[in-house]
């Protein structure tokens, strides 16, 4: 058992964000969490990095209790559990090769890492990261300066330094245009693929999570409505997670090309 | 049906909230007008009638001391430049004066700029977990902020004696806690999602501070601190006045002296300084926060 959840529980006040969620993970998997907005799904993300507190519940990390962790090892946890956000939470003013570096601060007391002492093997890897996202040509240029598709790359590289045990996606697509999207999908697939690290993703479309998922959860109102291989993602379920009734079509949640041109072609012809 | 309850439930709610806005405003507004009438009254009382018999008399010291100026003649514009009145015991040109006026403020500035980064951190509420710390850090600038430079100054003057260190210390001390202030409310202004990016990779708090803060919030610290160092001449120069040293201290001799072409004089540099002061930092400000601005 890699990932085990259990009873994940969270609470604003009066009002339960995430309510008793539980699930496992056998072996690396790229998993996409879905469900409309409000429903939970970043706080699940948040809770299992550490930067919100869980009101109730269990993660277990290599049979070792995440939720306990305090201090230093907290943040080594975090290092190894990487993080990327719908607004790629870059430092936009500092330079594209000192943005990846941050991902190496655990390595680095505070004093070292104010002088900026990287190593040469810690620029090596950022470099490698860069080019491997096919952005090595920007690493001088400022963040600020940078597409968002671009920025959202510089995250992931960003993420691949700290050389994580899990990589966790917050609607990493959520700003971008369906190009940037693909290449950005595209890329955290590859890191599933070939470093056999666990990519979990929250999407808030089905189609991007049955292209690039082997497993599919469903979230509705804070809880896990389904859990399953994306094959089983039927219609019908979907429609329950987004709480939906029969006017629901899939390709209004998409973001690919071919979805959106046949969703104009069906409002001109509505129209 | 429900759901149209819900609804009306919702626009009543929010109907509540205006008029209750509504209100505020309305009290705020006329507490605003009772301060201001009672302000008007109270300083009529006290001047009571001496203003208005006042008026004929308001040009005779400027003319005295314009009319002293006049007669030095071209030699009046040299006057800052030569020691006067080396016999009463002034051993420098005031042009020193005036040098050592603005050092004093140069480097209290540099003092209050250093303190006030260091505290408006603990005093950013988004910025450090224990609401105790901010709330503690935030009543030390508010005390430091309650005494003006000159109460400082004149208290500091009774330990160190007569010298520029007391002025510096004041203007220092009331300058941390106006920085601190204002720094504290551009921290809290700060864009978070860096420092969320930072957390997320396990940064500790002095990384999120330095690489996620700082990066965002210095070009406003710096203009600030600009805004700061022209207030600090000002003062700087009115600290001599008790005594502190610099060109404020030579002035108030003179005032009292009535050396008329030396009072002018000084008045003349000071302004002028002031003035190319205002430009020159007005200039690097607009630099600064150009920066940030795209």
């Amino acid at each position: 058992m890699i990932l085990n959840v259990r009873g994940l529980t969270k609470k604003f006040g009066t009002n339960t964000a995430v309510d008793d969620a539980s699930f496992a993970l056998e072996k690396p998997q790229m998993i996409g969490i879905i469900g409309r907005s409000g429903a939970g799904k970043s706080t699940v993300l948040r809770m299992i990095n550490r930067m919100t507190d869980a009101t109730n519940g269990v993660v277990e990390f290599e049979a070792r209790n995440i939720l306990a962790l305090k201090g230093r090892e907290k943040r080594a946890w975090q290092a190894d559990c990487a993080m990327i956000f719908q607004q790629f939470n870059l430092i936009p003013r500092l330079d594209v090769m000192t943005n990846v570096l941050m991902g190496r601060l655990i390595d680095h007391s505070a004093v070292g890492s104010i002088l900026r002492l990287f190593t040469r093997d810690e620029r090596l890897a950022a470099l490698a990261a860069l080019d491997r996202l096919g952005i090595a040509d920007h690493a001088m240029k400022r963040a600020e300066a940078l597409s968002g598709g671009q920025q959202q790359r510089v995250a992931i590289a960003r993420a691949l330094v700290q050389d994580p045990k899990m990589i966790l996606a917050d609607e990493p697509i959520a700003s971008l245009d369906p190009m940037n999207a693909q290449i950005v999908m595209e890329a955290l697939r590859n890191i599933h693929e070939q470093d056999g690290r666990t990519v979990i993703a929250n999407l808030h479309t089905l189609d991007t999570a049955r292209t690039y998922c082997d497993r599919v959860i469903g979230m509705r109102d804070g809880a896990i409505v389904f859990d399953g291989p994306s094959e089983q993602l039927t219609e019908d379920t979907a429609r329950e997670i987004y709480g939906a009734g029969e006017e629901f079509n899939e390709a209004a949640t998409s973001t690919s090309i071919n979805a959106i041109q046949d969703t104009t072609q069906q409002l001109v012809a509505v129209g | 049906m429900s759901e149209t309850l819900a609804t009306a439930n919702m626009a009543a709610q929010y109907e509540i909230m205006e008029r209750r806005r509504r209100v505020y405003t309305g009290l705020l507004l006329i507490l605003l007008l009772v301060m201001l009438i009672g302000g008007v009254r109270i300083a009529e009382e006290a001047n009571s009638g001496s203003i208005l018999s006042g008026l004929p008399k308001i040009l005779d010291y400027p003319s005295d001391i314009l009319s002293q100026a006049y007669t030095r003649g071209w030699g009046f514009w040299l006057i800052p430049f030569e020691v006067q009145h080396a016999d009463n015991g002034i051993q420098h040109t005031y042009f020193y004066y005036l040098i050592e006026t603005i050092n004093m403020a140069v480097v209290a500035t540099i003092f209050g700029f250093a303190f006030g980064a260091v505290i408006s951190i603990l005093a950013s509420r988004n910025l450090v977990k224990n609401q105790m710390i901010v709330w503690v850090t935030r009543r030390f600038t508010d005390i430091s902020r309650a005494f003006p430079e000159i109460v400082i100054a004149l208290f500091l003057i009774f330990i160190f004696g007569k010298n520029p260190i007391a002025a510096v210390a004041a203007i220092a001390f009331h300058t941390t806690g106006a920085l601190s202030k204002m720094f504290s409310e551009v921290n809290e202004n700060a864009d978070m999602k860096a420092w969320e990016g930072l957390e997320a990779s396990g940064a500790s708090w002095i990384q999120k501070i330095w690489f996620g803060i700082i990066p965002q919030v210095w070009p406003n610290w710096i203009s600030y601190g600009l805004l700061r160092f022209e207030i600090n001449v000002r003062a700087s120069a009115i600290l001599g006045f008790v005594g502190a040293g610099g060109l404020g201290q030579q002035f108030k001799t003179f005032v009292d002296w009535k050396f008329g072409a030396d009072i002018a004089s000084i008045i003349l540099i000071l302004i002028l300084t002031i003035v190319t002061i205002d430009i020159l930092s007005t200039w690097a400000r607009r630099r600064f926060i150009g920066k940030v601005a795209h």
